[in-house]
């Protein structure tokens, strides 16, 4: 009796095991990337470049939940744009690719942990605002994002931009600069906030909210990953310049952040780790890169 | 401190929210919990079972996983709730009715038999049993734990932020992510939201436990 | 108890229950196929999507077992720590000595009352603040351990005041002091008793590991949210479907030990003494037979 039982559960647990699935076939083929580490690298003494690169390692904070920017994958390590650009960073600083540690930072503790030393730098869909420059600095921009809309496959409620929210449900999250956009220049809008895109997503399929908003490269990783539910409004009204985030007042480290990123722009890199990350997911090809801010 | 009295309006609404769904989840959950207690107590066996198999399913997952389920559950079975706000009061509902009935049920074991031998001896059926003679009696016992349900309801309604209802600890995330620095005072705001709700309700309790123990 | 409460069903009664056994079963299928159907009309049991959870390649049964590990370790650590500073804090509040027994009640008082939640919150967000850094995993623990040894701290305290009263006598009758009264005497007594009740909580605290999403702990939870992100969100119901399926199924596990050890130490004399304990959950207190000496401050 109870060996038959047993027998039974083994055998479901084999069948399923040898389950395939679409999603499978899809990991199967995943390329790998990796970039030159600088090894001729050295740095003025007392700089944080020389820090670091002394110590052979490197913190870099980044976002664990924005599909094409920074996404953990199944295996635990992460991957997207800003993860790219990070190992460019390190790889000039000469620091090789197991050095690098990635953490992952939410908005709300992306300045608590560059100024408490958790991490080095943060590469975060971060944009850069006058309120932020007060307590930390800002290398780039290395991107530039804008805020868009997302809605289900087809447009139903004909939303084409932002004053076309007055009355409907729109889905952000707690506490982001979108939600809060929306709030102060669009109050006629109904907003629902929770705390991940991901339940936005969600919210989205299920038609319990019309349209969700955020910066565009988010949206667009959400329509992606959505199978052939949403679709992008395609009209940002706002400009988000993505920047690398560091410890405030140290100048150096930003100016070098800084040679980096323009490096990057002229030979390619900037553009290949596009096209292996974010680009990937929307189709698009890089865009023009755009003009580093020396403040 | 600042922080705090420039945002007194909106702690405030976050704190009228935590209390409105803590105190409609909280009848909710004594009707559902009272029945699940009868359930769990009725001489009919597969209710027994029904009462049974909810209470421990409910006791075993976690709260969150339960709101991820009202929220998004409910409409791929085609039940739609009218906002996010009813998915959260049901999800605290459901799962704050196990622990009633738990108390409940703890509460009707702690009738002395005798009660009931009488009531049975005197001809009632089993609503009267109940009805008139053990829950009226068991009601005595079952207020302390019913005081801890309480108050652990109104912590648990902290989930409810992750779940789009803009009570106490998402005015907590809203308020930390646009005043970098003030964020202790915000934190001890909030806390004392709470705190306000829950240290007078384990008081309550207490006193009315010491009471009990005279009176027995 | 519970069963006085009605008369042994004669026949007419047993031919009502059969019969309502009949209609409850078929009620339930009712609507056990309603929500099945409805489920498959929006497809939602379209096997392609279930099998992402059991194909290796994906790597996702890898990552939610590793998850589970990584919720099994915050929850064993917490267990045992919550458990020996919540044994010393049931010692502290009955002091005799007011300055250690206010204090501690306080203390105990505070971390029951405020929401774990942001037990964990504040502990990931202030620790640093005062120079040293904290990982997610000591967030989420020190905020576990926080709120389960207050909890486990009344636990104790009902448990030693449960105890015979006559142990206390023959304690002081033999020259003890208090202190090696709780420890010789009392304490092991209480564990005993108390130990069905302790492995009990340690499902509220696995339970309770789901918090640790505010501190982006990788715990089972968080990690079957990442994959839905991951893959997308037409595999969330699936995601997190498993995720519910694995708490249960560990949950109901450590309960069921629960009640075994319940079951072996009542067969124990000593503890047969005092009576069966019930088992709480995360909001009855303790139901203790006998009450004790006065449990004022």
């Amino acid at each position: 009796m109870r060996i038959t039982r047993y027998a039974a559960a083994l055998a479901a647990g084999v069948v399923l095991a040898g389950c395939s699935s679409s999603a499978g076939d899809q990991a199967a083929d995943q390329a790998e990337n990796t970039v030159a580490v600088e090894t001729e690298a050295s740095f003025a003494a007392g700089t944080s470049m020389a820090e670091l690169n002394e110590a052979g390692s490197i913190t870099i904070g980044t976002k664990f939940d924005q599909p094409g920017f920074g996404l953990l994958n199944p295996s635990g390590t992460p991957e997207g744009f800003d993860v790219e650009m990070g190992k460019i960073i390190a790889a000039k600083l000469g620091i090789p690719e197991d050095g690098v540690e990635f953490v992952e930072t939410v908005s709300a503790n992306r300045e608590a942990f560059i100024q408490n030393g958790t991490v080095d730098l943060v590469i975060a869909t971060y944009t850069i605002n006058d309120a932020r420059k007060q307590v930390v600095d800002f290398a780039g921009p290395y991107y530039t994002a804008g805020q868009d809309i997302m809605v289900a496959a087809g447009n139903p409620e004909g939303i084409a931009g932002p004053d076309d929210l007055a009355g409907k449900n729109v889905c952000s999250v707690e506490g982001s600069t979108p939600a809060e956009n929306i709030r102060t220049n669009y109050p006629q809008a109904q907003l629902t906030l929770f705390d991940v895109y991901s339940k936005c997503a969600d919210a989205l399929a299920n038609g319990q909210v019309d349209a969700v908003t955020t910066d565009n490269v988010i949206l667009t990783g959400l329509v992606a990953n959505g199978g052939e539910a949403f679709e992008l409004v395609g009209n940002p009204f706002t400009e988000e310049p993505y920047g690398i985030g560091l410890t405030k007042d140290d100048t150096e480290f930003r100016n070098f952040i800084n040679d980096v990123l323009e490096e990057s722009f002229e030979d390619g890199s900037w553009e290949a780790a596009w096209d292996a990350t974010a680009g990937a997911i929307t189709g698009t090809p890089a865009p023009e890169p755009p003009a580093v801010d020396r403040y | 401190m600042s922080v705090l009295i420039d945002n007194l309006p909106l702690l405030l609404r976050g704190f009228w929210m935590t209390l409105v769904l803590s105190v409609l989840a909280w009848i909710g959950a004594m009707v559902l919990g009272t029945v699940l207690a009868g359930l769990r107590v009725s001489p009919s066996a597969p209710l027994r079972g029904l009462g049974y198999t909810y209470v421990e399913l409910v006791r075993n997952t976690p709260l969150t996983v339960v709101f991820f389920f009202m929220a998004f559950g409910l409409p791929q079975l085609d039940l739609a709730l009218p906002s996010f706000f009813w998915s959260a009061l049901l999800a605290l509902v459901l799962y704050t009715a196990a622990f009633v009935c738990e108390a409940i049920r703890s509460g009707i074991n702690a009738v002395p038999p005798g009660q009931a031998e009488a009531a049975r001896a005197l001809g009632m059926p089993f609503g009267q049993v109940l009805g008139q003679v053990v829950l009226p009696q068991a009601i005595r016992t079952v207020i302390p734990p019913l005081g801890n349900v309480w108050i652990a309801l109104v912590k648990n309604s902290s989930i409810a932020s992750a779940f789009a209802v803009t009570e106490l600890t998402a005015v907590l995330s809203r308020l930390s992510n646009a005043t970098a620095g003030a964020l202790v005072w915000i934190g001890l705001g909030v806390a004392l939201g709470y705190l306000v709700i829950t240290l007078p309700s384990g008081w309550a309790v207490s006193r009315f436990e010491r009471r009990l123990a005279v009176l027995r | 108890m519970s069963s006085l409460l009605y008369d042994i069903p004669g026949p007419k009664a047993r031919a009502r229950n059969r019969m309502l056994t009949a209609v409850g079963a078929l009620v339930v299928a009712g609507l056990v196929a309603l929500a099945v159907w409805r489920l498959a009309v929006n497809d939602q049991l379209d096997p392609d999507r279930w099998a992402v959870l059991f194909d290796a390649r994906t790597e996702v049964p890898q990552a939610l077992l590793r998850a589970l590990g990584r919720t099994l370790q915050v929850a064993v650590i917490g267990m045992v720590l919550a458990t020996v500073l919540g044994a010393l804090l049931a010692i502290g509040r009955l002091s005799d000595r007011r300055w250690i027994s206010r204090p501690v009640t306080v203390v105990v008082e505070f971390f029951r009352a405020v929401p774990l939640l942001l037990l964990i919150l504040f502990s990931f967000i202030f620790i640093p603040a005062i120079g040293t850094p904290i990982s997610p995993f000591a967030a989420l623990l020190l905020g576990l351990v926080l709120y389960n040894m207050s909890v486990l701290a009344e636990i104790f305290r009902s448990g030693i005041l449960s105890v015979d009263r006559g142990q206390w006598e023959a304690g002081y009758a033999l020259g003890l002091r208090k202190s090696q009264l709780m420890a010789t005497v009392l304490l092991p007594q209480a564990v005993r008793r108390m130990l069905p009740v302790l492995i009990a909580q340690l499902v509220v605290l696995l339970k309770d590991t789901s918090l640790g999403y505010i501190v982006t702990y990788s715990e089972l939870l968080r990690t079957a949210r990442g994959l839905v992100e991951f893959f997308g969100n037409t595999y969330s119901f699936q995601f997190y479907v498993a995720a519910a399926v694995i708490y249960i199924v560990v949950n109901l596990l450590i309960s069921s030990i629960a009640r075994l050890v319940e079951r072996r130490t009542r067969k124990d004399g000593k503890a047969r003494a005092a009576g069966p304990i019930g088992l709480p959950d995360e909001t009855t207190p303790v139901v203790v037979p006998g009450g004790g000496p006065d449990r004022g401050l």
